[in-house]
């Protein structure tokens, strides 16, 4: 990641430039000294402590010895492991793609053929539940879907326990309310850049709202559709919110991948097999950034 | 015979009422759930229940005698200003060169800061930003609070502001230039005016994700005298029963509004919106 800098050298096309290679280099290097310490080391020391059997107590504390796949083995015959998967890959299907992309691509659709004023009120509606900080929505939540007293139960009349009963349907529904306004925001701007003539000519043509989404609308934000998914996905998949709300349970109904690795490391303080569930993690993630900056490239060309 | 016009606009009208009843359910959706946020604070009884009754302030008044309240919020702007300057005094340079100098692997940098920026999460690097804190002795400290999360919100604030500094005229310096003004001149003079509102909406940016931020400080500090409101919430509603429902509420209430504050400023001053960042 070191980068030579070649600043005033004939490389330099602009050759104008304010700054020399001693300034630009002086001027690049804390960041790139913080960016090494605080990313890149612990994406590569998490690989490395994926492969030891360090804890933070007993014998191996004091000296951790490399001990290859075992820990991934262990992961593979790991039945905790494995419901972790599952209510991961469940908790993003359900509220990133199936929830926030589909409810914010319907509310930016939906609004842009409204006033401004119902516009603005119902974005910031929707901007509030993404801004307020994380510890205070999920007691709002617990307080949304207490048992007894809660407002959903007022609503429905009923007196459901959603959180003992139901709880990886609440997370994921907790989980669209939370985030819905990225992709709102994204997908409002998506539709406002497409040409209003194209929209103006299929409706002289007599094509309804539904037809000029299928014929018009869609096929000109795919791209958008694409990026959005991604970066939600991504985000969603490493989200450890849901902690504050159900810790994980009840049992380990709700433990995401962020949880299982959170408990196994500073609970149990097994760091050794929580380094190579985060090791996996991270080499999810990186499948999808590498689509997300490929598909980013081809498109700005 | 059926005029083509009216059944146009029958169509339209139903599509009208459709579009109506979509956008009051889903502001309910969004609106309910919040609402406690801005009845409870202010009910004399509150419970879980969203009810306004018997309005008081009683429940902030309850809330100062809890010794650590004020205390966490001061915290959480040590935390949260702490790493807005952070990103600025280090962010701001780092832009400012990727934006304006051609140097060799340059292209290459930024390839790595947006993919490292991507892939390296909090919750999948928990284990060794603890083990580094513990090294470097940094855990149950601001700096090493400030530190871990400016380097999680850097590689975005680079991003952001390289591309702000690429919209801005070159004209300007490079004339400073020709007239002969030092380089130190012309970034105090000519670069820092025109780059400042960019500066200022990062900051903003910046303290508003890491006022938020709960991972953090949660697996960082144990000392409770540097606990900032995030995590000071989450114990205020998880260590105790019901009893402290009126401290919640209170709490939770001036711990928001300062985050609602600066997003409508920003929103409304630069019209600017919040996007990504490190969540959770």
């Amino acid at each position: 990641m070191v980068t030579e800098i070649k600043a005033g050298s004939r490389t330099d096309k602009s050759g104008n430039s304010v700054l020399r290679g001693g300034a630009a280099s002086f001027f690049l290097s804390p960041a790139t000294i913080i960016i090494i310490i605080f990313l890149v080391i612990p994406a590569f020391w998490t690989i490395y402590l994926g492969i030891t059997n360090y804890r933070l107590t007993g014998f191996s504390a004091v000296d951790p010895e490399i001990i290859g796949l075992e820990n991934f083995k262990r992961a593979l015959s790991d039945p905790a492991f494995f419901n972790s998967l599952k209510v991961t890959f469940i908790f993003t299907i359900g509220s990133a793609i199936l929830g926030q992309a589909v409810l914010g691509f319907f509310l930016a659709w939906i609004l842009f053929g409204l006033s401004k004023r119902i516009r603005s009120t119902v974005e910031i509606i929707v901007i509030a539940a993404w801004m307020v900080p994380s510890s205070v929505v999920s007691f709002l939540w617990i307080a949304f879907l207490n048992g007894d007293v809660g407002t959903l139960n007022a609503i429905l009349g009923s007196q459901t326990r959603w959180l003992i009963e139901y709880p990886l349907e609440s997370i994921i529904v907790f989980n669209i309310w939370r985030g819905t306004a990225f992709s709102m925001l994204l997908f409002a701007a998506a539709v406002a850049s497409i040409p209003k003539s194209h929209l103006e000519v299929a409706r002289v043509a007599g094509a309804s709202r539904g037809q000029q989404l299928r014929t018009i609308v869609l096929p000109a934000i795919r791209p958008y559709i694409l990026t959005d998914i991604l970066l939600i996905t991504l985000w969603t998949f490493n989200d450890f919110g849901p902690y504050l709300i159900t810790s994980g349970g009840p049992g380990q109904e709700t433990e995401l991948l962020a949880i299982f690795v959170y408990n196994n490391a500073l609970r149990f303080l097994d760091f050794g097999y929580a380094s190579s569930i985060a090791a996996i993690m991270l080499l999810i993630n990186l499948i999808l950034s590498l689509i997300v900056i490929t598909t980013g490239r081809k498109r700005s060309k | 015979m059926k005029n083509p016009f009216r059944a146009d606009m029958e169509k339209s009208s139903s599509e009208r009422i459709t579009s109506a009843l979509f956008v009051v359910i889903v502001s309910l959706f969004f609106l309910l759930p919040i609402a406690w946020l801005f009845l409870a604070p202010f009910d004399g009884q509150p419970t879980y229940r969203l009810k306004l009754s018997d309005p008081s302030f009683n429940n902030f008044r309850e809330m100062s005698q809890n010794p650590y309240a004020y205390r966490s919020l001061l915290n959480s702007a040590i935390f949260s200003a702490g790493t807005g300057l952070v990103i600025i005094l280090i962010g701001a340079p780092a832009a400012y060169v990727l934006s304006r100098v051609k140097f060799k692997g340059r292209d290459v940098f930024l390839y790595f800061l947006l993919l490292f920026s991507s892939v390296v999460s909090g919750s999948a690097a928990m284990v060794p930003l603890f083990l580094l804190a513990l090294r470097f002795n940094i855990l149950d400290t601001y700096h090493g609070v400030i530190f871990i999360l400016a380097g999680g919100l850097l590689p975005a604030a680079i991003f952001i502001l390289k591309d702000f500094t690429d919209s801005l005229p070159r004209s300007y310096e490079e004339s400073a230039k020709i007239f002969g003004a030092s380089s130190y001149r012309i970034l105090k003079d000519i670069v820092a005016p025109v780059i400042r509102p960019g500066l200022a909406v990062i900051f903003v940016w910046a303290f508003v994700q890491s006022w938020g931020n709960f991972l953090i400080p949660f697996i960082i500090i144990r000392d409770i005298n540097k606990q900032p409101a995030a995590v000071m919430m989450y114990s205020f509603y998880t260590e105790a029963g019901d009893a402290v429902i009126r401290t919640v509420a209170a709490f939770g209430f001036l711990y928001t509004i300062p985050v609602l504050l600066m997003y409508f400023y920003v929103n409304r001053k630069y019209g600017f919106r919040f996007y990504g960042g490190i969540k959770g």
